[in-house]
């Protein structure tokens, strides 16, 4: 009983995380400009690994593999934020401009591009 | 000495999660490795501020689930924009970030751009500013409202 629980716990987190990934890769499709498919980029970065390696961790069990799912996390959570800033950076560099830009210091981004 | 005992630690503990096998001559050889990499380490002169255990508070996890309850809040806020993009209205905001420290400032800088919705895009030491793209208003609420960082001054503990 507690067997089939888990499973059908871990089978709606997996399916949740999935798409949550489709959901990201269909943002990253229709946002207008760089910065903005960034952010669509970002959900398939947090939730879906968040949510695939919670599902995997039921299916595992608790184990030595728990740890190494967890550490796959740790790690994925500390360097796609860093890339994100690094092509952001890249962006800015290149002298590409946020649509809507409030910032004072820079000439405004014209409007329908 | 202190950085090295933490250093060390960190590591074995690593090692002996990812290993799994424990057999002495296996042991042995994890404990040789750990040693290689806090020699190496020593003569990089890496080892440094960002290996005080004190920087490990129980404060961590604490800010840890709180912020992972943020990520899932922002995360169905894209997703609703997502599948309405009529919704998006990107802007670049500055907002305040006096942090005592330079982990804090990278702490609070790295949260915002886990968080989908922001984005740091400027992040200087010592201007208690930083520059970060925003998709939605309910972002740029979220982060003028300062929660977030008032998240990491706790985080980073009492003045010592």
């Amino acid at each position: 009983m507690i067997d089939i629980v888990i499973h059908v716990l871990s089978a709606g987190l997996l399916l949740t995380g999935a798409a949550f990934a489709l959901v990201g890769g269909v943002g990253l499709v229709r946002f207008p400009d760089l910065y903005t498919r960034l952010h669509a980029g970002g959900i398939t970065d947090t939730i879906a690994p968040l949510l695939i390696i919670a599902g995997l961790i039921l299916q595992a069990g608790v184990s030595i593999l728990t740890i190494k799912l967890l550490l796959i996390l740790l790690f994925l959570l500390f360097t796609t934020p860093t890339a994100s800033h690094a092509t952001v950076r890249a962006a800015i560099a290149a002298g590409i401009k946020p649509q809507g830009s409030e910032d004072p210091t820079k000439e405004r981004a014209s409007s329908n591009t | 000495m202190r950085y090295f005992i933490a250093l060390a630690t960190v590591l074995a503990l690593l090692w002996l999660g990812l290993s799994g096998v424990y057999k002495p001559l296996i042991l042995i050889l994890g404990a040789a490795s750990v040693a290689l990499v806090v020699w190496i380490t020593e003569r990089m002169e890496v080892l440094g501020a960002e290996h005080d255990p004190g920087t490990l508070s129980w404060r961590l996890p604490v800010y840890w689930t709180w912020l992972i309850g943020e990520i899932i809040l922002a995360n169905l806020m894209v997703a609703r924009a997502v599948i309405n993009p009529k919704r998006i209205k990107p802007s670049v905001i500055k907002v305040p970030a006096t942090t005592r420290t330079r982990v804090g400032l990278v702490t609070y800088g790295n949260s915002i751009t886990l968080t989908p919705g922001t984005i740091t895009t400027e992040l200087t030491d010592g201007s208690g500013e930083i520059q970060a793209h925003a998709l939605l208003d309910e972002a740029v609420d979220g982060l003028r409202n300062g929660d977030m960082l008032k998240r990491v001054q706790w985080l980073e503990g009492p003045n010592q």
